[in-house]
């Protein structure tokens, strides 16, 4: 479980700085590739032919180069000769001849061949070395001037690629005095590029430059844009004094929104719910901490065995641990682990699980007690199941309910290796099962299917694949969800009649607008302490321009870059009494959202949104109450009557509703057709 | 979901009792009923499985409809469609507390084991004396933890002149099958 790539995005600002002499070191480095290439082949063989080869290359290039001659072959020679400097042999002044050059040529070929046979790894070390400091010489080399000839022999070039031949202490310090000198040259311009990016950071100046960037459709500098980010959230945060007179606040927010959508690859619709949760600098904190995993934490099966054992029995195997905190009497955070966690002896024999910290959180918050009831709506793939069955020990009856069949799977594996026997395992769409099929529960635990916006460190996709929609659909299903998770309880339980409703999502949608939501719809539950103590934070008791319950304090919020689990949303409710109106009431308000909402998606939660809120305003009031639950029981009738669709207006369901009904008619009439024709 | 019939029960006890001997009673009614009926271990069929479940877990789990239950309490096992029993590695539950004979093996064979291998001579850490040939044996770590059950190859007093090298049990079930074969422990 490395960090991903994505994690390397996210350097300091100082790459920006290293990007700038990157790019002046690569001009610099490209050119002598080649002759440092050509260096090393002359250099791979013995030294007595090299210094027979320096001799008679020296011979022949000096005068050649004199007739300001400039051939390849030449130039070619040249190289050589200049790299041949480097072995410290004295020119010899001879003439020059053709035969002497082709033999070269020959001797070049050879030399070839032999690559690497008799190649010294000093050598080429030193060649290595020498190749990097000489860059600047060799360039001025290559410029074959017949009247800088003579100077190169006489020249500091020439003294310094012998003094580089040596690299005997004395000269290295005159050559690394020269180096410097270049060196200060580029960290010159490179200093002037910061200072130019720095003012780019300056908002106002830098919007030019990035749509000039997303114009070019060139991938934009996240460094830059990081940069920017933290300053857009200094200024947010001392907004009076640091701003910058002539723009708005939600001109920064906007720009800051955007950034983070490019940065870390967020829908601006995700982004902006997000980001509305918290201030700037928690929002930013906040998508910091998605981008880093949580830590690997295991839960002791106290079925089988205890957590000191455990911790000894795997600390043998070489496994760095420690207590995941105070909070949980039962979890052990991993560090290190030479050994696959899933796949130790252990593990295997059932001792502990795998299991995410902010796991435990509802299942301590339900604090299930021996020979209960207990019914777990969305079970897969097991943690809170058997965590539940190990706090029985085993005791009375825990039904694991989970609609995927698929991931059923897992759960009875985990139920079976963790020694659990007391659980039911079942597989039913729970919105509609419960409580139809066995209600009564002791107690109830809803881990609602979520969008998962907690968890975006474990699952990136999240960040692209949830859309409005989503945000529509998910809360109306945890809605229903937790009605039925109501209903089933009984509240005349000795030792329960508690519901805990739980997401890995941070939205306000997902979380607290469901249960102010339940609230209004039962007037038989109220919110309860958890009984997490402080560890988390409170949930939100307004939000945006909604109030929620006074107790919505009592509910709980976890988030990755405060507790270091991920984000998480714990409620706990008891049900205090039976619904006060009649059952038909409740099967009928219930159905009757269920089929609108199905049929028209959006519309229907967002009109039970609305539902919901008008009459919280006077709730209690019996005969709206009555009249609403006839409305609905009508317009449920009406519909499945007509077979409609209800987003048409009504004068045009009358019209669609006498259309198919001639085509009933018609479609009979072929059947009677047909019939007749069979029968003849 | 129903209890077993006559000839299934009879099958299922004999392969059981392959296991854990005499105890068996212990199984099927615990010493410590007190005629408290709910309390009680049965067994269950559910789709060729054989669950060993609670009464009182039992009884609640009529009220799930066929197609919707998936698992209850332990699986010991399935019916083959020949009519054989066969036992699964969840069913080391049942019967490693009950188990007649028994095999350690030193942690330096247990890797092995869970890998799907056969128990070698050399592994053996200790077993029960005077287990006879082709009797069911449940499989322990040093540290009395089972992992798995099989059948021995030798009786105690044959193997003692075995080299090291050979099989003395043969694998049956073992607890890596939970990794090995996730996919079709818990399929029907």
């Amino acid at each position: 479980m490395g960090p991903g790539r994505r994690m390397k995005k996210q350097g300091p600002p100082a790459t920006l700085e290293e990007l700038g002499i990157n790019l002046k070191r690569k001009s610099n480095v490209d050119g002598p590739k080649e002759p440092a290439k050509r260096r090393r082949k002359a250099a791979d063989h013995g030294p007595k032919k090299l210094v027979e080869l320096d001799r008679t290359l020296r011979n022949e290039q000096l005068p050649r180069s004199k007739e300001g001659v400039s051939s390849g072959k030449d130039k070619k020679n040249k190289k050589l000769v200049n790299r041949d400097a480097q072995i410290t042999v004295p020119p010899a002044l001879l003439a020059p001849s053709d035969e002497e050059q082709e033999e070269e040529d020959d001797i070049d070929a050879a030399d070839i061949s032999l690559d690497e046979i008799s190649s010294s790894q000093l050598e080429d070390d030193e060649l290595a070395q020498a190749d990097l400091d000489q860059e600047v010489s060799d360039d001025s080399v290559f410029d074959s001037d017949p009247d800088e000839q003579p100077r190169r022999m006489f020249s500091d070039d020439e003294d310094d690629s012998d003094a580089e031949a040596q690299l005997t202490a004395a000269n290295i310090e005159g050559l690394s005095r020269k180096l410097d000198q270049q060196q200060a040259e580029v960290e010159a311009e490179a200093q002037q590029e910061l200072e130019d990016a720095a003012l780019q950071t300056n908002i106002a100046k830098d919007e030019g430059v990035l749509d000039s960037v997303a114009a070019q459709g060139l991938a934009p500098d996240l460094a830059l844009i990081r940069n920017r980010m933290t300053e857009t959230i200094r200024v947010l945060g001392n907004f009076s004094e640091l701003a910058d007179k002539t723009k708005s606040r939600t001109e920064y927010i906007d720009q800051l929104l955007s950034d983070i959508c490019t940065y870390y690859g967020y829908t601006p619709y995700l982004a902006e719910k997000l980001f509305s949760l918290f201030t700037p600098a928690e929002a930013f904190a906040f998508f910091e901490a998605n981008e880093t995993p949580r830590p690997v934490v295991l839960r002791t099966n106290t079925l089988r065995t205890n957590r000191r054992s455990l911790a000894q029995a795997l600390i043998n195997r070489g496994v760095v641990l420690e207590p995941v905190g105070k909070w949980s009497k039962v979890g052990l955070q991993v560090f290190e682990a030479p050994v696959p966690l899933g796949a130790t002896p252990e593990y295997l024999a059932g001792d502990y699980i795998l299991q995410a910290a902010s796991s435990f959180l509802p299942v301590m918050a339900l604090a299930p007690q021996p020979n209960e009831r207990i019914l777990d709506m969305a079970a897969a793939p097991g943690g809170k199941t058997t965590y539940i069955s190990a706090l029985m020990r085993n005791t009375g009856v825990v039904f694991a309910n989970d609609a995927n069949k698929q991931r059923a799977k897992g759960l009875i594996g985990n139920i079976h290796r963790l020694h659990c026997k007391n659980t039911i395992v079942c597989n039913y769409d729970a919105q509609k099962a419960f409580p139809k099929i066995l209600g009564g529960f002791d107690r109830v635990l809803l881990d609602a299917p979520c969008s998962g916006t907690g968890v975006i460190g474990k699952d990136p996709s999240v960040k692209t694949s949830k859309n409005e929609r989503d945000f529509l659909a998910l809360p109306h299903m945890q809605k229903q969800l937790l009605l039925a998770a109501i209903d089933s309880t009984d509240h005349s339980s000795k030792t329960g009649g508690y519901i805990v409703y739980s997401t890995c999502s941070v939205t306000v949608e997902e979380n607290e607008a469901v249960v102010q939501y339940v609230l209004r719809k039962r007037p038989n539950v109220k919110i309860v302490d958890t009984g997490l103590g402080s560890f988390g934070s409170e949930g939100f008791k307004s939000y945006m321009n909604k109030k929620f319950d006074d107790k919505m304090s009592l509910t709980r919020r976890y988030f990755p870059h405060r507790e270091n689990v991920d984000g998480f949303f714990v409620c706990k409710l008891k049900k205090t009494g039976p619904m006060p109106k009649n059952p038909g009431h409740l099967d009928g308000a219930k159905t009757a959202d269920s089929t609108t909402s199905a049929v028209n998606g959006e519309k229907g939660s967002a009109l039970g949104l609305e539902e919901g809120a008008k009459p919280g305003d006077d709730f209690g009031g019996f005969d709206d109450e009555e009249d609403k639950h006839i409305l609905e029981r009508a317009e449920k009738k009406w519909l499945k009557a007509r077979g409609l669709d209800p987003r048409v207006a009504d004068r045009k369901k009358a019209a669609g509703a006498k259309g198919k009904e001639g085509k009933k008619v018609n479609g009979g009439g072929k059947k009677k057709t047909s019939g007749d024709k069979t029968k003849s | 979901m129903r209890a077993l019939t006559d000839v299934e029960t009879q099958t299922l006890f004999s392969k059981l009792a392959n296991y854990t001997g005499r105890s068996l009673t212990q199984l099927i009614a615990p010493s410590d009923s007190t005629g408290d009926d709910d309390d009680r271990h049965v067994f269950r069929l559910h789709e060729s499985r054989v669950y060993y479940v609670r009464l009182s877990i039992a009884n609640l789990a009529t009220s799930i409809a066929r197609d919707h239950l998936l698992s209850l309490g332990t699986c010991v096992g399935k019916f083959t469609k020949t009519g054989k029993f066969r036992l699964h590695i969840t069913a080391l539950d049942v019967i490693a507390p009950h188990a007649r004979y028994k095999l350690w093996i030193k942690p330096n064979g247990e890797m092995p084991f869970l890998y799907g291998g056969n128990v070698v001579k050399a592994h053996v850490g200790r077993w029960s004396e005077d287990c006879p040939e082709h009797s069911g044996v449940v499989i322990l770590a040093m540290d009395d933890t089972p992992l798995g059950f099989g059948v021995t190859a030798r009786s105690t007093a044959e193997a003692r002149k075995l080299e090291p090298t050979s099989v003395v049990a043969f694998r049956q079930a073992d607890v890596g099958e939970y990794l090995r074969e996730e996919d079709t422990l818990f399929t029907t």
